[in-house]
């Protein structure tokens, strides 16, 4: 990593999903910064926000439901800031997405080919046989078998881990600088999901793309991210180098996820084993959010939420119990 | 695809012959005996006897329906007691105006509907949606012969910019006012029941599709709200055709009321005479023609829906 431009900046970012009965507080005060080229994982029991930070970057909510707060800047530019046309150059352009259910995320009733040339010609201002020439081209590089053929088939025609192949082709269509995978191997099998993550892996090495990846996976963790980012109750309570964080870990929450993934249990065991139940985003506590269910929690923890402290470079973790640690003063 | 369909073919055979027996037997049905609709009261056993040897009514009943269905199946429906004409004739000449009336009803209902349904479903939940709704609702709840009745004596009678009844003289002309004005309050009559189911068909269709998980691939994609209407729209159309040529169906055998109020000289108000002069093989004739091309509509129906989703198409 020697450039020294960061690709992504997130500041304090915070999502609430306001109805008239409730205010779900999914994202609150979520703090990272990415450079180019660099992989992180989020990991994060269900519910802690992870893919509402994911469509936070792309703008995708709801806007008439959710309230986002703080800065997201992506390649130089503010994301809250930009109007429809930036927006729309920024979405698959810049920045695209893979989602965790290929069948439902494609249009049913086009042709997989089409829906990708539309949006090469879409980004480039080509035309639609130009786009499926691209398209061709894409299916080759995910690797996709017969590719010409698969070009004419509708979604459902394709098994599941090609549906993802070609989900990756859509999202690498206009070369992006960021990629979002948001659990893209869940829905898969075993076999083909080890498939799809060694392509992914060496897609993002050939292209040089930066890539957050949202898993429940350690393991997958462990193998392709450079960076992690633990994610709890909407927080960021810990990031780091993998290895760093995996080796000693700062925040009693991801001390409890390790735990909860003896080494040789099974790669794809759900990081839901820790004692208790993640609290409720409507009404969060006023101190820690892991506070209820942590082993070294005392009366100082229930006060307020701790503040970010970096007891080494590269490192930070949200916990009044990490020794030796430097307050950072630009998160305060 | 090809098994299905002869599956579906089939499966209208029965549909059909119990059309016919009902057709039939509705000479029984009718009060009194059909021989006395043919001669005057005061005949003879004699006469009558005779009468009924020449219709072949002294046969047991399956063979006089196997005779009648014969003669129906090669277009002869017999003749008119009241004109004298064949029924088939009257029948032909009259469907055309009546497909004339229900087509162009059911075509301006789609293209209002189909706007109206687009807006409430993209908006769902929102005013634009609780106004297209009420419209909805009071286009499908208002009774369509009232409805004619008072667009008749707002147009006709008090303005009188429009023609009340008929469909003017001579053959029709689409392309002059003469012929089309008498088009114009009868069509907004017929259309407006259409316009209430195809509109919300059509919201719930769109709404259901807009909240599918590719619309945010597609948004994620960058691509236009235009192009994402489109992609939904392309999803949302096929229950809304589906519909419509329902309604056609409906239209064709159910205006019978709407075409006696404006006098419209199609299959509606052909049967609405037969039954006023007790006119049975008219009666007859019709009444199982609008229902085979019912069946037929919603076969024609059934088979386009399952030919435009390419998850049926191929299975
Ligand atoms: N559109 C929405 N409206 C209201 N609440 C929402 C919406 N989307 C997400 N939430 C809430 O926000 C919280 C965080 O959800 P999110 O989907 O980000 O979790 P996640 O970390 O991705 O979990 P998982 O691992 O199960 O995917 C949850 O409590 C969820 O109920
Ligand atoms: S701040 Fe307190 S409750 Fe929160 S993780 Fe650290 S020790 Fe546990
Ligand atoms: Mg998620």
């Amino acid at each position: 990593m020697t450039m020294s431009v960061p690709l992504v900046e997130v500041e304090d970012l915070s999502v609430n999903f306001v109805t008239r009965e409730s205010d779900v507080r999914a994202v609150n005060g979520v703090n990272f910064t990415m450079m180019p080229g660099e992989v992180m994982c989020m990991l994060g029991e269900s519910g802690s926000g992870k893919s509402v930070t994911m469509r936070a970057l792309m703008r995708l909510l709801p806007p008439k439901r959710s309230v986002i707060r703080g800065r997201i800047r992506i390649a130089g530019q503010d994301v809250q800031a930009m109007g429809d046309a930036a927006l729309r150059r920024m979405r698959g352009g810049t920045v695209s997405m893979i989602f965790q259910e290929p069948m439902t995320a494609f249009d049913p009733v086009v042709r997989v080919g089409d829906q990708i040339a539309e949006v090469v010609a879409q980004h480039r201002g080509v035309s639609r046989r130009e786009g499926r020439r691209r398209a061709l081209d894409l299916f080759e590089l995910v690797r996709i078998p017969s590719p010409e053929r698969r070009l004419d088939a509708y979604p459902h025609e394709l098994s599941g881990g090609l549906r993802q192949r070609a989900m990756i082709a859509l999202a690498l269509s206009c070369e992006p600088k960021l990629l979002l995978a948001d659990e893209p191997t869940t829905a898969l099998d075993a076999t083909v999901q080890i498939q799809v993550l060694i392509l992914l892996r060496k897609l993002q090495q050939e292209l040089g793309m930066s890539v957050i990846f949202v898993t429940h996976d350690l393991g997958v963790a462990a193998e392709i991210a450079d960076r992690v980012a633990i994610m709890y109750a909407g927080r960021v309570v810990e990031t780091g180098s993998v290895r760093d964080v995996l080796k000693a870990p700062l925040h009693p929450y991801t001390s409890g996820l390790l735990a909860s993934t003896v080494h040789d249990q099974p790669r794809d065991r759900e990081l839901e084993t820790i004692p208790g139940a993640p609290p409720d985003m409507r009404n969060l506590p006023p101190g820690c959010s892991f506070a209820p269910r942590c082993p070294q929690a005392a009366g100082d923890c229930q006060l307020a939420v701790p503040p970010p402290v970096s007891p080494s470079p590269g490192r930070v973790a949200r916990c009044l119990r990490v020794a030796g640690a430097q307050p950072l003063m630009e998160f305060a | 695809m090809f098994g299905y369909i002869l599956r579906r073919l089939l499966s209208a055979v029965p549909i059909a012959f119990g059309v016919s027996v009902v057709c039939f037997l509705l000479v029984y049905l009718a009060p009194g005996d059909p021989v006395q609709t043919l001669l005057p009261p005061d005949a003879d056993a004699e006469t009558v006897a005779q009468v009924k040897r020449m219709y072949g009514l002294d046969q047991p009943l399956p063979v006089q329906y196997l005779t009648w269905l014969g003669r129906v199946m090669v277009g002869d429906f017999g003749r008119s007691i009241a004109t004298g004409r064949p029924v088939a004739d009257e029948i032909f000449r009259s469907l055309g105006n009546t497909v004339l009336l229900a087509g162009l009803s059911v075509l301006v209902a789609f293209s209002i509907a189909f706007v109206l349904g687009t807006i409430a479903g993209r908006h769902a939940g929102g005013w634009l949606d609780r106004v297209v709704t009420g419209v909805a609702v009071v286009g499908v709840s208002v009774p369509n012969y009232w409805l004619g009745i008072v667009l008749v004596i707002i147009f006709s009678v008090e303005m009188m910019a429009l023609p009340a009844s008929g469909m003017g003289d001579g053959r029709f002309d689409p392309t002059s006012w003469e012929h089309v004005q008498y088009l114009i309050l009868p069509v907004i009559t017929l259309s407006m029941i259409p316009v209430g189911i195809i509109a919300r068909t059509t919201r719930s269709a769109v709404s259901e599709v807009m909240n599918q998980e590719f619309v945010t691939t597609l948004r994620a994609n960058g691509l236009p709200e235009w192009r994402v209407l489109r992609h939904a729209l392309k999803n949302a159309l096929p229950p809304v055709l589906a519909v419509m040529g329902l309604q056609f169906g409906t239209l064709m055998g159910g205006s019978i009321l709407v075409e006696t109020v404006f006098s419209w000289p199609g299959s509606g108000f052909l049967l609405s005479k037969a039954i006023l002069t007790r006119d049975i093989p008219v009666l007859q004739g019709t009444i199982l023609v609008l229902a085979l091309i019912f069946v037929f509509t919603n076969l024609t129906v059934d088979l386009f829906q399952s030919s435009v989703d390419p998850r049926i198409r191929r299975a």
